[in-house]
């Protein structure tokens, strides 16, 4: 069977069903709105902000502070994606039709990944041109040092959370487990985690932490003196995450019962 | 074509499909019967590569499900379960079914037409009702136009036209030299349909006979006797030499191998008075039930038995209650899918 035939299919699969736009509609407003909110209030109060984080402020990485809640609809679009063909049966059909595990795994993969990226530079440039427009003096442009590099990692960054939640809801086969296990992964273990001194350098290794490193621009010591990591480094520890959770979902897809 | 060899399935210690080996012949409408549990939907799954055996082996055209190139092409099948996104439309969860094994876009509206569903092909799955649901899913079974078919359990939820407009399909289709293969609880229905059947019980292959030959050795004939004086119509027959072969209930007798109009014709000489005198067929499920009845594990409790069942009127006497050997232990089913 052609692997183009199951992207068809996997395209068509995802582009006919709900989730896929609210909830990729939602990752890309809500982050573009938050981030442009707190642009305005940064902007309005930069001179009472304490001088050391007025050295480290990254104009960059402010315009995309809406990423915060924006990427939790970007894992429950990934825990959706794979997690309604289990809730709905569709697995039996889908494996009927592609019982090859590797290609269904990877053509579901493809398409998903490929809509979280443009969604995600979609969202990297438009919450980027909104944040600087509303921070007024503060503001840097595209052409700025690392600039570019971190909007593009917005994309890259939400396209990596997509598969990564993929995975683990491949491994789960239930999108409510798979969203509840994400959101503690995401957004409770590294606040958990930094509360106490002894943990805080384990929480620099989650996926979404090392990965939140590509976008941003400024390298100062105050942002990033515990980080063990640069953008690049950083984005490679989310990648190795990543591929443990496609491979722990591929391993149950190809040994359990559907 | 279809062959078990020895195909074995367990879920932790129970065992669901215990050495199973047939084959499903071309040509024909092959019945897959068994009561509650005995495992059919269990080997169907593993038929598709949905389930692995635990042991033994499926082939098809002396493949592997899985080295199957666009295998809806060569086999289609409904399964027990909903297997369709509610939130899609019937006409795209077809289309993407479709798509994946190259199979041409018009394809979909015409199998949609052919299962009546064309009106509400655009509607999302989540609202059709279960006759609805069942008539997509045989839609999506003969999406590919497979040489062989399955359909487990496909007049569940169906209305009469339905029931009747399946059996003429799956007859039409091995017509023409297809492969069917069809599960079912009633023997009734496999009867009306079925070429060749397979009864299994737990798990374990109990018939793999023609309808024909099962029929033949199966349809027990006699006739029924009821009167007020039944003390004095037992004497006479014993008399004449005739012994009931069986009293299923209070003031009833079953006579095997006499007539009808010569029973009668006894009972007006001895001036015995009849309220019954009626010639019966043992129906087939009778045999089904005689056949199944050790291995039958989910049992209604026996009639008389706290929380009693409405009992079965057709239950012929030599046929243990349902609830006769209800097990506990085996009657917990682990899991969900
Ligand atoms: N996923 C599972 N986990 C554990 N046990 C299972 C599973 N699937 C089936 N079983 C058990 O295997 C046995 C056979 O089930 P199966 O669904 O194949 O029966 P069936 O013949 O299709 O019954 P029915 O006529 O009710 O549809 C049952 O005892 C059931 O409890
Ligand atoms: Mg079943």
């Amino acid at each position: 069977m052609a692997f183009s035939a199951v992207l068809t299919s996997e395209w068509t699969k995802i582009r006919t069903v709900a989730s896929t736009s609210w909830t990729l509609a939602t990752a890309l407003l809500v982050t573009v709105a938050m981030g442009a909110g707190l642009c305005a209030v940064v902007n309005a109060t930069f001179d009472t902000m304490p001088e050391s984080q007025q050295i480290a402020f990254d104009p960059t990485q402010m315009s995309f502070s809406g990423m915060l809640f924006g990427q939790v609809a970007v894992l429950i679009f990934g825990a959706m994606v794979v997690g309604s063909e289990y809730s709905t049966g569709m697995i039996r059909s889908s494996l009927a039709a592609v019982p090859a595990r590797g290609a269904l795994l990877l053509g579901k993969l493809t398409v998903a990944t490929a809509l979280a990226l443009v969604v995600g530079l979609a969202t990297g440039f438009l919450s980027f041109f909104l944040g600087q427009a509303l921070l007024g003096e503060h503001s840097t442009t595209l052409g700025e040092e690392n600039v570019l590099r971190a909007v593009i990692g917005v994309g890259l960054y939400m396209a990596l959370l997509a598969v990564f939640a993929m995975g683990v809801s491949m491994m789960l086969r239930n999108t409510a487990a798979a969203i509840s296990i994400l959101i503690s992964f995401v957004l409770i273990l590294p606040i958990v985690l930094s509360l106490v001194d002894a943990t805080r350098k384990i929480a620099f290794y989650l996926p979404n932490q090392a990965g939140s490193a590509i976008m941003q621009t400024v390298s100062s010591p105050a942002v990033t003196s515990d980080a063990p990591y640069g953008p690049w480094g950083g984005l490679g520890i989310m990648v190795l995450w990543v591929a443990a959770a496609v491979l722990g979902g591929y391993l149950v897809l190809s040994r359990r019962d559907a | 074509m279809i062959e078990l060899d020895g195909l074995t399935k367990r879920f932790g210690a129970k065992t669901a499909v215990d050495n199973l080996s047939f084959q499903v012949k071309p040509g024909l409408v092959t019945g897959f019967l068994g009561p509650n549990g005995a495992g059919k939907s269990t080997t169907m799954r593993m038929m598709l590569d949905l389930d692995n055996p635990t042991s033994g082996a499926v082939r098809i055209y002396g493949k592997r499900y899985r080295e199957l190139r666009e295998p809806l092409k060569h086999v289609g099948a409904l399964l027990d379960a909903k297997a369709m996104h509610g939130g899609r439309s019937a006409y795209n969860n077809l289309l993407c079914l479709a798509q994946s094994n190259g199979i041409p876009q018009r394809r979909v509206a015409e199998v949609l037409d052919l299962v009546g569903l064309a009106p509400v092909a655009r509607k999302k799955s989540k609202g059709f009702s279960l006759g609805m649901g069942q008539r997509l899913g045989i839609a999506s079974a003969l999406l590919g136009d497979p040489q062989i078919l399955m359909f487990d359990e496909p007049v569940n939820g169906l209305d009469p036209e339905g029931i009747l407009w399946i059996r003429n399909l799956m007859k039409g289709l091995a017509a023409e030299g297809r492969t069917i293969f069809v599960s079912s609880h009633l023997m009734s229905e496999m009867a009306l349909t079925a070429d060749h059947l397979i009864v299994i019980g737990q798990g374990r292959l109990l018939a793999d006979t023609s309808m024909a030959d099962f029929i033949h050795q199966n349809s027990r004939s006699f006739v029924r006797m009821r009167s007020p004086q039944l003390e004095q119509l037992k004497d006479v027959l014993h008399e004449a030499g005739i012994a009931p072969v069986g009293v299923p209930d209070g003031g009833a007798l079953e006579i095997d191998g006499v007539g009808a109009e010569q029973l009668g014709e006894l009972a007006a000489r001895h001036r015995i008075v009849l309220h019954e005198l009626s010639p019966q067929r043992a129906s087939l499920e009778e045999a089904f039930m005689r056949m199944t009845a050790d291995s039958v594990e989910y049992h209604a409790h026996a009639p008389g038995a706290p929380g009693a069942a409405i009992d079965n009127p057709a239950r012929p006497a030599d046929v243990p209650a349902w609830g006769a050997g209800f097990d506990a232990a085996d009657s917990t089913r682990k899991g969900g899918r």
